[in-house]
């Protein structure tokens, strides 16, 4: 990727372009988040073997790792094109229903059920995102709520039960590693789903670094000129909207993997509303925003509650802390401070203290 | 019909033998009740710069969002190269070689400069999604090709230092000479710039008078402009357009134009004595 760094600059222009980071080009991942994905990547070996990370917390680094690749193609359609959804829980549902379908009742290689996931909610996001072009703002927003509404209505469906197993749900066995790997399942699981977001995640950078992701832009900054530009905006927002359902599918599909579990209750409302609350705090129309929002989505959510508990328990607080409390606070909070999300906090935050020169 | 075309205008004699690059025929434009555009009919040859002016609400901007398929005419036809633009689809129209600018200026406010730029060369490249995001061969040549574009038209348009920062919160001047280079990525054969001398100052219009002459010596493009401002309208172009309530009341050169007694009536006197 590195190698397509193409900027001719003319000698005289040279000292210029090194002092301004020229933000529109291609730049070369850095290193350090080469050293980050390399060091995840030995996790297993280093916390496993040694036993200072348990099995649990491999689940725990699994879901944000989901979530985070969930997160990331939300960001693509709101963040980068401008689209808004309430709704994509229902996609992550998708996903889900067909890697359990296809490992429960066609007996498939786990492995081999992501494509086919990934491929259903890219049709039904672009079939939905199609008609969903004469919507704008707000009542974009209204659709895709009720489609967040109506598919785990949709998975309880009494004619479909030979295949959802109605509310019930579908369990399936966590795969053990290949080739006699000296790991546990959910070691093994975690490579997966990590090499699964390098790979989504680079694709996401091809994008939005190209032609089409130019165009995505465009049509979310100023969407007549995008018109006069020669971009086709019918066709690249219902795209963007059907690769952004193929990301929130595949990490729905993982996650029934790693859950071992699917129900129309996993994926209420409230999912497509975490995915939404990840990309905005992790930080719009940024890809390091989605780790982050991820990461948020995954334990900010789940911790905040036991201690919102805790705080109430241990320190006699004059008033009564409700549970979420704390997350309400730092949603507030967050968002106040980094109203760009905590990447784009973070990024002005170096911009101020880097040394100089 | 006061003024006539002449044959053989003072400044370029050569232009009216070949075929019209533009040919506005008959157009009419009604909203509702209201006739913006009453039978519009002009020619632009290959190479000209012509000017086309009117008091406000003359319907001026109505005719530019004709040209670039954000009206559809209620009459009449345009043709471009002797073809019908109005068969094709909106983002068809810089494929065939019109390019425009905005009276406010429509830039991508969170692209870097070199970015809207770039998406000037949209209709000039084609890899699609699945080629981008699998970084398929061509991609990286093509990336190649509309950067280096992109990079040949911020040093025409003088934005090198900007190319880097946001297009948002630059100052109008600048924005105005984005929007310049990004219409001109596409390699249009006409170039509509609407209004370009709005919010400019007297030395920033002197600036953009030679810019848009070298626009179209160096760049061969064709260029029609709307324009308020008559000295610049006047001293810029071949062949002036005047229109008044949807209807064409002269056209010619400038010299002509100025002189014409309607142009005269339209603007009250004032404009028509530079």
């Amino acid at each position: 990727m590195a190698t397509t760094m193409t900027t001719e600059t003319p000698a005289n222009g040279g000292a210029a372009a090194e002092t301004v980071p020229l933000s529109g080009l291609r730049r070369p991942v850095s290193k350090w988040i080469w050293l980050g994905v390399i060091f995840a990547a030995l996790l297993p070996l280093i916390g496993g073997q040694t036993g200072l990370i348990s099995n649990f917390y491999f689940l725990q680094l699994s879901l944000m790792i989901v979530y985070s690749i969930a997160v990331l193609g939300l960001n693509l359609l709101i963040g980068f094109n401008g689209q808004i959804s309430l709704g994509h829980g229902a996609f992550f549902a998708v996903g889900a229903y067909v890697t359990a379908i296809l490992i429960d009742r066609y007996e498939m290689h786990y492995l081999a059920t992501l494509p086919p996931a990934m491929f259903v909610c890219f049709v039904i996001g672009y079939l939905f995102g199609r008609p969903a072009l004469r919507l704008e703002g707000h009542y974009l927003a209204l659709a895709t709520f009720a489609l967040a509404i109506a598919v785990p209505q949709f998975l309880k469906y009494r004619h479909f039960e030979p295949f959802t197993h109605g509310v019930q749900g579908i369990n399936i066995f966590k795969p053990d590693p290949p080739f006699g790997m000296p790991l546990s399942p959910d070691q093994w699981l975690y490579l997966v789903v990590l090499a699964c977001a390098i790979v989504m995640f680079i694709v996401a950078r091809n994008i939005v670094q190209s032609r089409m992701g130019r165009a995505m832009m465009a049509i979310r900054d100023q969407p007549l000129a995008a018109d006069t530009m020669g971009i086709n905006s019918a066709r690249t927002k219902s795209i963007t909207f059907g690769i952004s359902a193929l990301y929130v599918g595949l990490a729905g599909a993982l996650h029934a993997i790693i859950f071992e579990f699917v129900s129309p209750d996993s994926f209420r409302f409230e999912l497509s509303i975490a995915i939404l609350v990840g990309a905005v705090i992790g930080g719009i129309a940024t890809l390091s925003g989605a780790v982050i929002g991820g990461f948020f989505v995954q334990f900010i959510e789940k911790y905040a509650d036991a201690l919102t508990k805790w705080v109430t328990s241990t320190v006699h607080l004059p008033i009564h802390l409700e549970p979420w409390t704390i997350y309400g606070i730092v949603l507030i909070v967050l968002m106040y401070t980094m109203p760009m999300g905590i990447a784009g906090g973070l990024a002005s935050l170096w911009r101020k203290i880097r040394p100089p020169g | 019909m006061v003024a006539v075309v002449e044959p053989a205008s003072a400044r370029r004699e050569t232009v009216s033998s070949a075929p019209p690059l533009l040919s506005v025929r008959n157009v009419s434009v009604r909203f509702g009740g209201i006739v913006a555009l009453d039978g519009i009919t002009f020619d632009i040859h290959g190479g000209e710069i012509a000017g086309l002016i009117g008091p406000n609400g003359a319907g001026k901007t109505t005719l530019f969002n004709c040209l670039s398929r954000l009206y559809i005419p209620n009459d009449g036809d345009i043709l471009f190269e002797g073809k019908s633009i109005l068969k094709s689809p909106r983002h068809e129209i810089p494929t065939i070689g019109l390019g425009r600018t905005f009276q406010n200026v429509a830039l991508f406010d969170r692209l870097s400069v070199l970015d809207n730029v770039k998406v000037g060369c949209h209709s000039q490249s084609s890899s699609g999604f699945l080629a981008t995001a699998l970084r398929l061969p061509g991609v990286a040549a093509e990336e190649q090709r509309i950067t280096e574009r992109a990079w040949e038209l911020i040093e025409f348009m003088d934005l090198r230092p900007f190319a880097a920062l946001p297009a948002g919160p630059l100052p109008f001047p600048i924005r105005k000479r984005v929007e310049l280079a990004r219409a001109l990525a596409a390699s249009p054969k006409l170039l509509l710039l609407d209004e370009p001398a709005a919010g400019l100052n007297h030395e920033e219009i002197g600036v953009l008078e030679a810019q848009i002459r070298r626009v179209r010596d160096l760049q061969k493009v064709t260029v029609l402009l709307v324009e308020h401002h008559m000295s610049l309208v006047m001293a810029v172009s071949d062949k002036v357009v005047a229109i008044d309530f949807g209807r064409k009341i002269a056209e010619g050169t400038p010299a002509q134009v100025q002189r014409d007694p309607e142009v005269i009536k339209a603007y009250l006197g004032t404009g028509a004595e530079t």
